[in-house]
């Protein structure tokens, strides 16, 4: 390197104070808001039954979205890298398209699509079924804001390693399965728990989608970050932040996991 | 196993990669798809393993038509030039998942592979991964994999493809001392002649998705059917001559007589080998002069002007040319000792 020492140090010193300023400022606030009135106020806010109904709500949903995401990014990420076929190209195309139609658009189509007055309202109405503003509709909106997740994650991954290995293991007598499990799975795995994490962070933390189709029900149809926006607007700031520190954790969770993750991967 | 192979063809979207191709392999023999890149040969393979489906044609395997039947079902043996072992599997594992996905107990599978592995010479390795063996330990491994699931049929595609040339030639001949031992039904596929040559029983010289001549390896040097057959086995000196009064010129060099009408365009292949070269004048030898030298070892090339805009290759061997005292600019005498002769169809 021909930079001068002060160069570097400018350099990192820019990088250090914009990193400071963006996440470690905010999220000091956030844990410093969440404990302003000590542990045991923070501990009991957390503990407040709603709160709980919404960590709930979060949860299952993640245990709804992450396994079908899971199948949906193994099958697309399989069918694109191993195989030609017509609409390849499109089909790419399309699994980006979450990440650049805005989460409450994406929302509002399902509105559109699901709601009293939308494409398929009158019909989900006389079967009794009701979607928006409740946990289908949370699940369906989650499901395509991050189901480019994990098939973006495996693409690569699968392109590269190529099909020798399987073709070698079907020339052996295995079957689409077993190539699938002893063969294809353990060559993928750490891309695939890497899209994991990254798919169920973001399917805790999602707000914009997830926001115009729950309705807000308290105690029902309230995710976690649609409580802390509840409880903002209530004037409750350390319930809020309390709140806002369990999904700080399961970022920074996220974080360390990606972290240890990625080193197994590279081994 | 002996496989019969009639009129198969192979289209990728607009490019034919195999174009009615046929030809029988018998039972314990050792059969060579020998041609350059995108000829075919590559794809031939893979039909006959079932990695590829035919659009035409039929593949039959003792008599039996398998050319609908699954892969999993053809009982062959497939090594890759890139190997493809299972990287998260150790060496006896990877050896031993044939059997496994067959059902065959740990004990019986794993006593296989270790026997597998000490017929292939690499006894004691069998706890080692893939990645801490040399590429050459590797293809053979893959050669025992391949074998573990006793198959009727061995297909290498490119095996020796990604190892250096020494490596190549030590893996050759062990390899066809392997054979000899076990006498399985083998089809290799390779761009490398020697290869081809030392190794097969019977060559099959593959050109754009065309077979262009099957035959035994020393007939595929000494009488190839076609002028690329010449061309791609062995060097030749490649001459456009013209016919005179029923008898083949070029220059002032002579290729015998033809019942060909004159003035007809006929193209002569003949190997820098076949050039006998001479210092001093004798019956039948055209003059020539040196105009370079090029040592390769056992043999040096010479490139001999016999006149303008007529000059040829021949190699001689290293001794011989030191004995004759071989310089720049020394005129010499040379005679083509054997040639092969191709009529085009057109006339000039």
């Amino acid at each position: 390197m021909t930079e001068s020492t002060w160069m570097r140090r400018v350099l990192i010193g820019i990088a250090l104070a914009f990193l400071g300023l963006v996440l470690i400022v905010p999220l000091g606030t956030v844990f410093g808001g969440a404990l302003e009135k000590g542990f045991a106020n923070a501990f009991h806010e957390v503990q407040d039954p709603i709160t709980g109904a919404a960590i709930l709500l979060t949860l299952k949903m993640a245990a709804v979205v992450v396994p079908l995401n899971l199948i949906f990014g193994i099958s697309a990420a399989w069918s694109i890298a191993k195989f030609d076929f017509f609409g390849k190209k499109i089909l790419m195309t399309l699994i980006d398209l979450p990440f650049t139609v805005s989460p409450v658009v994406s929302g509002l189509i399902f509105v559109l699509l699901f709601g009293a007055q939308g494409l398929l309202g009158p019909w989900l109405a006389a079967h009794d079924i009701q979607v928006i503003f409740a946990i289908p509709g949370i699940i369906i909106a989650t499901l395509f804001v991050t189901f480019p997740y994990v098939a973006r994650e495996l693409i690569p991954i699968m392109q590269a390693q190529g099909n020798d290995q399987e073709e070698a293991a079907v020339t052996m007598g295995a079957n689409g399965w077993q190539t699938f499990y002893h063969v294809t799975l353990p060559n993928i795995r750490w891309g695939l728990i890497y899209g994991v994490i990254l798919l169920n962070a973001r399917a805790m933390g999602e707000f914009g989608a997830v926001s115009v189709v729950s309705g807000h029900v308290r105690g029902l149809t309230n995710t976690i970050p649609l409580h802390v926006e509840i409880l903002y607007n209530e004037y409750n700031l350390v319930g809020a932040f309390c709140v806002a520190s369990i999904l700080a954790f399961l970022a920074i969770g996220t974080l360390i996991a990606k972290v240890l993750v990625k080193k197994q991967g590279e081994l | 196993m002996n496989i019969k192979i009639e009129h198969l063809r192979k289209n990728f979207s607009d490019f034919t990669a195999v174009n009615d191709v046929s030809f029988t392999v018998s039972e314990s023999e050792f059969v060579t798809l020998l041609g350059p890149s995108g000829s075919g040969k590559s794809t031939v393979l893979r039909l006959i393993a079932g990695l590829e489906s035919p659009d035409s044609g039929i593949i039959e395997v003792n008599g039996e038509d398998v050319t609908r039947i699954p892969v999993q079902e053809r009982k062959v043996g497939f090594v890759f030039q890139h190997y493809a072992l299972f990287r998260h599997m150790s060496i006896l594992d990877n050896i031993a998942f044939g059997l496994k996905v067959r059902g065959v107990k740990r004990s019986v599978r794993e006593a296989k592979a270790k026997e597998l592995l000490h017929l292939v010479g690499l006894s004691g390795l069998d706890r080692r991964m893939p990645t801490q063996l040399s590429g050459g330990q590797r293809q053979r491994v893959a050669l025992a994999r391949a074998l573990a699931p006793e198959p009727g049929l061995l297909l290498l595609d490119e095996p020796f493809g990604a190892l250096d040339a020494r490596l190549r030639k030590e893996l050759r001949s062990w390899l066809k001392k392997l054979h000899e031992r076990i006498k399985l039904t083998t089809l290799l596929v390779t761009h490398d002649q020697e290869e081809a040559l030392e190794l097969s029983d019977k060559v099959l010289v593959m050109n754009q998705g065309r077979i262009e001549q099957e035959a035994a390896p020393q007939a595929i040097f000494d009488k190839p059917a076609t002028e690329f057959v010449a061309a791609f086995v062995g060097e030749t000196n490649r001459v456009e001559a013209i016919v005179q009064d029923g008898e083949v010129y070029w220059g002032p060099l002579r290729f015998g007589s033809y019942y060909v009408p004159d003035g007809s365009k006929v193209t002569v292949h003949f190997r820098p080998n076949d050039v006998y070269v001479a210092s001093q004048p004798g019956e039948a030898h055209t003059a020539g002069v040196i105009r370079s030298i090029l040592f390769l070892g056992a043999t040096e090339s010479l490139e001999i002007e016999l006149d303008k805009g007529h000059t040829i290759t021949a190699h001689v061997p290293t001794g011989v040319a030191a004995q004759s005292g071989f310089h720049l600019g020394k005129e010499v005498y040379v005679s083509v000792t054997r040639s092969h002769i191709f009529f085009s169809l057109g006339s000039a």
